[in-house]
C-alpha cells in the first residue's frame, strides 16, 4: 500500500513538473509583448475594437496605427500577420510603422491583424516559439505565431467552414483563419468578427489601397507575386513591372479566383470602394519537405533538401545555396508596398499619398532588417 | 458560441475529475496508470488556459 502511493506520487510529481514546465513557455508565449518604437510620424493609435464592439475584451483585439500627413490625399492600409507564422510581414509593417514619414494622405497599419495566431504556436510542426532579429544595438526579440487563430480564442470548430455571406463550404480549420474569413459579420464567430472590423475601417475611413502582407511556400506556385483582383489588376502590374525593371527582382502578378471566398485579395475589393492587393514572398520555413524548423531555417530560409528539389525544378522560385534570407523577403515587401502606393498616386493625384523614409529592396539587402528598428532606450523625443 | 465552449470546458473539468478518480482507484496496472496522466495533460492545458 505504502508502496502504491509512493509511486503514485512519484509518477504524479513527474506530471505536475511536465505541466508547469511546457505551460509557462506557452503561457509566456501568449501574453508576450512585442516591441514596438513608433515612428513621430504616429498621429493616433486606436484599437480594431472601435470598429467593431464585438472584439472588445478578447484576445482578437488589436493596435491599429494611423500616420496621418499634414497634406489631405489617400489612405492606404498596410496589415500583417494575418498568417503569423509568415513573419517578414509582420517585420515589413514595422519598418514602416518606425521609419515612415507621411507627407500627404495616410498610412494605417495593423501589424497583428490576427492577435489571438500572433499568440499561438505550432508545436507538432516544431515551430520556435521566438526569433531574434540583430540590430547595431542588441537583438529585438519577436514572437513566432502561427497560420489559423488559438483554439483558446475560439471555439468549437465546426465541421466544415461555411462562409459568410457566400455559403461556399471551406476547410473546418478556415473558420480561425482571417484569410478566409472576409468580409466578416459583427455577431459572428471570432474571426469573423477581425475581418468585420478591418472592412468597417476601409468602409469609414474610405481607405484608397488594402495591402495584405503574407509569405508562401517554395512549392506553392503562388508565392513571389502579388495577388490582384480586376479593379486593383492594373496597378499589380505596373508595380510588378517597375519593381523588375527599376530593383532587379521578380513579384509577378497573379489573379484573384472570383469562385475561391473568403480571402482579402477577393472579399474585400467586393464589398468596399477598396482595391485590395495581397503581396506574397517566398518562406521556406513553410515547406513540407525540409530539415528541422529552426530559427536559422526562418531566418536565412537555406535549406539542402529544398536546394535539391531545385535542381529538379520542383520549386516556382529561384532557389541556391543563398536561401531566401529574411532581408530580401522583407525588401520586397517594402517595395513592393512603396511601387503599389506610387503607382496608385501617380493615376489619381487627387488621392496621392506620400510615404517617405522607408527603406527599398537594395538598401534592406545591404543593411539587413535591424539596420530600420531604433533602440527603445534612446528617447527620440 | 459562448455556451459551447462553457459546455467544453465543464466537460474538461468532469474528465479530469474521472481520470482523477480512476488514478487514485488504480492499484495494480501502472501502463493505465502513465496512459491516464498522459489522456490528463492536454486537459488540464486548456481548463489553464494555457494551450
Amino acid at each position: 500500500m505504502r508502496h502504491e502511493w509512493l509511486f503514485k506520487t512519484g509518477v504524479f510529481a513527474v506530471f505536475l513538473a511536465l505541466i508547469i514546465a511546457g505551460g509557462i513557455p506557452l503561457y509566456r508565449h501568449r501574453h508576450f509583448q512585442m516591441p514596438v518604437m513608433l515612428s513621430p510620424a504616429v498621429t493616433k493609435v486606436a484599437k480594431l475594437s472601435e470598429y467593431c464592439a464585438g472584439l472588445r475584451g478578447t484576445m482578437a483585439d488589436t493596435n491599429v496605427y494611423f500616420l496621418e500627413g499634414k497634406e489631405a490625399g489617400g489612405k492606404v492600409l498596410l496589415m500583417s500577420n494575418t498568417h503569423a507564422n509568415e513573419p517578414a510581414g509582420l517585420l515589413a509593417s514595422l519598418i514602416f510603422l518606425e521609419n515612415a514619414r507621411v507627407d500627404k494622405g495616410s498610412l494605417i497599419i495593423i501589424p497583428e491583424f490576427n492577435s489571438s495566431a500572433s499568440r499561438n504556436t505550432r508545436p507538432g510542426d516544431g515551430y520556435p516559439l521566438y526569433y531574434e532579429i540583430q540590430t547595431g544595438w542588441g537583438n529585438i526579440k519577436f514572437a513566432m505565431g502561427n497560420r489559423d487563430a488559438s483554439p483558446l480564442d475560439q471555439w468549437p470548430d465546426p465541421d466544415v467552414y461555411i462562409h459568410f455571406p457566400d455559403k461556399q463550404m471551406l476547410s473546418f480549420i478556415d473558420a480561425r483563419n482571417t484569410n478566409r474569413t472576409w468580409p466578416g459579420r459583427p455577431n459572428g464567430p471570432l474571426m469573423e468578427r477581425v475581418t468585420f472590423a478591418a472592412m468597417e475601417i476601409m468602409r469609414k475611413e474610405k481607405i484608397d489601397l488594402a495591402l495584405d502582407v503574407h509569405g508562401a511556400e517554395t512549392m506553392f506556385p503562388v508565392t513571389n507575386c502579388i495577388v490582384a483582383p480586376e479593379k486593383s489588376a492594373r496597378i499589380a502590374t505596373l508595380a510588378s513591372l517597375t519593381v523588375k525593371a527599376m530593383e532587379g527582382f521578380e513579384s509577378h502578378v497573379e489573379p484573384s479566383p472570383s469562385g475561391f471566398r473568403g480571402l482579402s485579395h477577393r472579399e474585400i475589393g467586393d464589398y468596399s470602394e477598396t482595391l485590395p492587393f495581397l503581396l506574397e514572398a517566398p518562406i521556406p520555413f513553410l515547406d513540407q519537405p525540409t530539415g528541422a524548423k529552426t530559427v536559422r531555417l526562418l531566418l536565412d530560409g537555406k535549406d539542402r533538401f529544398l536546394l535539391s528539389l531545385a535542381k529538379q525544378k520542383k520549386l516556382f522560385v529561384p532557389y541556391d545555396e543563398t536561401g531566401w534570407p529574411m532581408e530580401k523577403r522583407v525588401g520586397q515587401h517594402c517595395s513592393v508596398a512603396l511601387e503599389i502606393i506610387r503607382q496608385y498616386s501617380k493615376k489619381i493625384p487627387e488621392r496621392a499619398i506620400r510615404v517617405l523614409d522607408v527603406p527599398h529592396f537594395a538598401e534592406l539587402v545591404k543593411n539587413g532588417v535591424g539596420y530600420y528598428f531604433h533602440d527603445p532606450t534612446i528617447n527620440k523625443n | 458560441m459562448n455556451l459551447i465552449m462553457i459546455a467544453y470546458y465543464a466537460m474538461s473539468v468532469f474528465l479530469i475529475g474521472l481520470i482523477v478518480w480512476n488514478i487514485l482507484r488504480e492499484k495494480k496496472n501502472y501502463d493505465d496508470l502513465l496512459l491516464y496522466l498522459i489522456v490528463l495533460i492536454p486537459l488540464v492545458l486548456r481548463v489553464l488556459r494555457v494551450k
